[in-house]
């Protein structure tokens, strides 16, 4: 009797402490995401599963784009190099969960800002690292030369579980056209399909038909159409409830941008330094204490515009240079025409 | 009651009940932590997306649930079109490799091997994309009969136009009604007069005539709907009118078919050799022929060992049609599992009625194949 009592207490005892636990350590106050990085000595970074431009990785596993440099960013700033990142590629329909289960710490995944998803289902965007919008890749010889040439019966390919979906279904409904939608998990089989003549469009974001349409096996074949149909802010995601860590990648993204805003490039970033613009050494860290508010050091901004370059070298390195989209459009600074627009660091 | 006998089992208790109760504890705390709700009301919201392909209507107006239907039929009609032809085919093969003619035992045995050792998801990449290859553009394809037409935007066939279609319906079942009425009496007449009905060939004239009254007096009218060629753009067809059956569900339903086939091919075969030689000679010995000895002494005991192994085949097709989610059939997984979940973003509620629902699928069918297997075992007498 007396045996199975104090076997009774021992299991009692350690339901206790594990309850305690985790009790415990959902109160600290400090970022939990910033100090388990710190541990592991790498970035968690949930990307895609292969988009030129964006992210990709190439034959030895390297991978490129601007989402990833956002990652990259953050590694440099937290960790001191802009290579400790582990990505983790993520179907559409993965990339929240991923998220939200604590698999990844940031998901950096051509992934579109919306109302519900930011309030709803326990996420946080920080910030936008590209202004796309949903546009149709057509035939050519289909005479197909604007959205208003679509009739009832047009078969549209596309992927699963993407704002895209439902765009789609707002702009046939208002255009009063019946229209039938196959929709594919992964991208290479979206492309692979309207290839071979399953459907009369291919509809994604206007990035994603730019960068998709180098896999056709006839590019010059197809066109892109004029309009776009939907706003697609895309931009890194946090979970919610890290405030340090969302400002964390919030203001590496910032300074990506603001860097370019001022000139400083990773070849120049050094000599930055000593400007006689007090904004510019508050950028490269020598001016002011802003580090410390983000539990950093005061090299950390220096350190992701050396390693990963500011906007504009990300973005002619990845998106200009591969032939994607040479044209910045809205993507260029509030200064020259464009709507990257970010809040000071000061 | 001996106390030493119950604690152990209290103790078991207790310790399944902090088990769950830490799971569902850690699960809600860390939910509220990221402000995720729990609950099942948005199973009533507007989904505000389309799917391609649905057997009952449907559009982005109608609820998440009727959202949820309609993947859920898509799952069944391809798992039904699937046993079927799996049961057909597997028949056909399982008794070739019984066959005493080499070519055929050969044939069938390089099929089941080849189709049963290659990944089922290859499978259905492969049938989806060699179709799509291989069929051709709506403007280059040949009717067949003048009235189908299989293109590389799927089987499109010709549809019934119905007036009063219940009155047809209903000739149908009061012919079945009256079958059965038939049959019973058929039978009391043979246990006591010894006098057999011609019972099929009544059955037959009786599901032939009352539906054709139906049509002469009863208003019923059908007419031929022939899908008609319709241009999109100056590279662009489709096809009008009529049934379109996506390219998606034929791949599908033929790659699981074919694969499941081989192992439903390999309990037929297993279960007709199951059948000791003896029988077969006695059957032969009384001057049965041999088809008579397949279908009066071999089959009926082959049934018995047949059955328990093609339930759990008939089980794995009906699971492995979530791979349509590949390419791009409308099933349950992809419509309410994928895209639905995506707009929601409710993981747990979503993900926990798409368990279930394939856990009622697999049960419904069990007890089916268990009531049939209790009906065809041994009867004591």
């Amino acid at each position: 009797m007396f045996k199975y009592l104090k076997q009774l207490t021992s299991l009692v005892a350690m339901v206790a402490v594990l309850f305690t636990f985790t009790t415990e350590t959902m109160a600290a106050k400090k970022s939990k995401t910033l100090k388990n990085t710190q541990k592991k000595g790498f970035v968690r970074c949930g990307v895609s599963q292969g988009l030129p431009g964006f992210s990709n990785a190439d034959a030895a596993g390297n991978w490129t784009g601007v989402d990833v440099d956002v990652c990259r960013a953050v590694a440099a700033a937290v960790l001191g190099d802009a290579n400790k990142v582990k990505f983790t590629p993520l179907s559409a329909k993965e990339r929240f969960t991923a998220l939200t289960s604590n698999e990844i710490d940031i998901l950096s995944r051509n992934t579109t800002w919306t109302l519900s998803r930011d309030a709803d289902i326990g996420l946080t965007f920080v910030g936008v690292n590209f202004y796309d919008g949903q546009g149709f890749m057509v035939r050519k010889n289909s005479g197909i030369s604007s959205v208003n040439d679509f009739k009832a019966g047009v078969s549209a390919c596309t992927n699963l579980g993407t704002t895209t979906e439902l765009n789609m279904r707002d702009f046939f409904n208002s255009k009063g056209i019946q229209y039938e939608p196959v929709t594919f998990e992964k991208a290479d089989e979206v492309v692979a399909a309207y290839d071979a003549g399953r459907c009369d469009t291919y509809t994604t974001d206007k990035s994603g038909l730019a960068a998709q349409r180098i896999k056709l096996s006839n590019p010059d074949d197809h066109i892109v159409l004029p309009e776009t149909i939907s706003k697609e802010p895309l931009g890194p995601v946090v979970r919610q409830g890290d405030s340090v860590w969302e400002d964390i990648v919030r203001w590496s993204l910032n300074t990506m941008i603001e860097a370019e805003e001022y000139g400083v490039t990773s070849a120049n970033a050094d000599s930055m330094k000593t400007s006689d613009n007090p904004a510019v050494k508050r950028l490269v860290g020598a001016e002011g204490e802003l580090g410390a508010a983000l539990g950093l050091d005061n090299e950390w901004s220096l350190r992701i515009i050396k390693q990963v370059g500011n906007y504009g070298e990300s973005y002619k390195r990845n998106i200009a240079d591969t032939g994607i989209l040479p044209d910045r459009g809205p993507n260029e600074l509030w200064t020259k025409g464009g709507i990257l627009y970010v809040p000071p660091a000061r | 009651m001996n106390i030493k006998k119950i604690l152990p089992q209290l103790l078991t208790l207790l310790v399944v009940i902090l088990v769950f109760g830490f799971f569902s504890y850690n699960a809600q705390i860390n939910m509220e932590n990221r402000g995720i709700t729990f609950g099942y009301g948005f199973l009533s919201q507007e989904s505000s997306f389309d799917v391609q392909f649905s057997l009952i209507e449907y559009d982005g107006s109608h609820s998440y649930f009727r959202a949820y239907l309609v993947g859920l039929l898509n799952t069944i009609l391809v798992s039904v079109i699937g046993i079927i032809f799996a049961t057909i085919i597997g028949v056909v093969v399982g008794i070739a490799r019984l066959s005493n003619n080499y070519l055929i035992e050969r044939t069938a045995a390089i099929y089941v091997e080849f189709f049963r050792n290659i990944p089922l998801l290859l499978q259905i990449f492969f049938w989806y994309f060699a179709a799509l290859r291989a069929l051709p553009l709506p403007q280059d394809t040949e009717p067949m009969f003048g009235v189908f037409f299989l293109t590389i935007k799927g089987f499109f066939v010709p549809a019934f136009v119905w007036n009063n279609l219940d009155i047809f319906i209903y000739s149908i079942i009061a012919a079945i009604i009256s079958i059965i009425f038939i049959r019973i009496y058929a039978k009391r007449k043979q246990e006591n007069e010894g006098i057999q009905t011609p019972v099929l060939s009544i059955s037959i004239g009786l599901l032939l005539i009352l539906p054709v009254l139906s049509f002469l007096f009863g208003g019923v009218d059908a007419s031929i709907e022939v899908p008609v060629i319709k241009q999109l753009s100056q590279s662009g067809f489709t096809y009008e009118g009529g049934i379109k059956l996506p390219p998606e569900l034929i791949s599908l339903a033929l790659a699981l078919s074919l694969y499941t086939a081989t192992f439903i091919a390999e309990c037929v075969r297993a279960g007709v050799q199951g059948v000791s030689k003896g029988q077969k000679e006695a059957a032969a010995s009384i001057g049965l022929t041999p088809n008579q000895v397949l279908k009066l002494v071999v089959m009926p005991q082959a049934l018995r060992i047949i059955i328990p192994p093609t339930t759990n085949q008939y089980l794995n097709l009906t699971k492995n049609s979530s791979l349509a989610a590949a390419i791009a059939y409308p099933d349950l997984v992809l419509v309410f599992a994928g895209t639905a979940l995506m707009q929601t973003g409710r993981a747990i509620e979503i993900v926990s009625i798409t368990m279930l629902t394939y856990l009622s699928l697999s049960i419904s069918i069990s007890v089916f194949m268990n009531w049939y297997n209790k009906k065809i075992a041994i009867k004591e007498k």
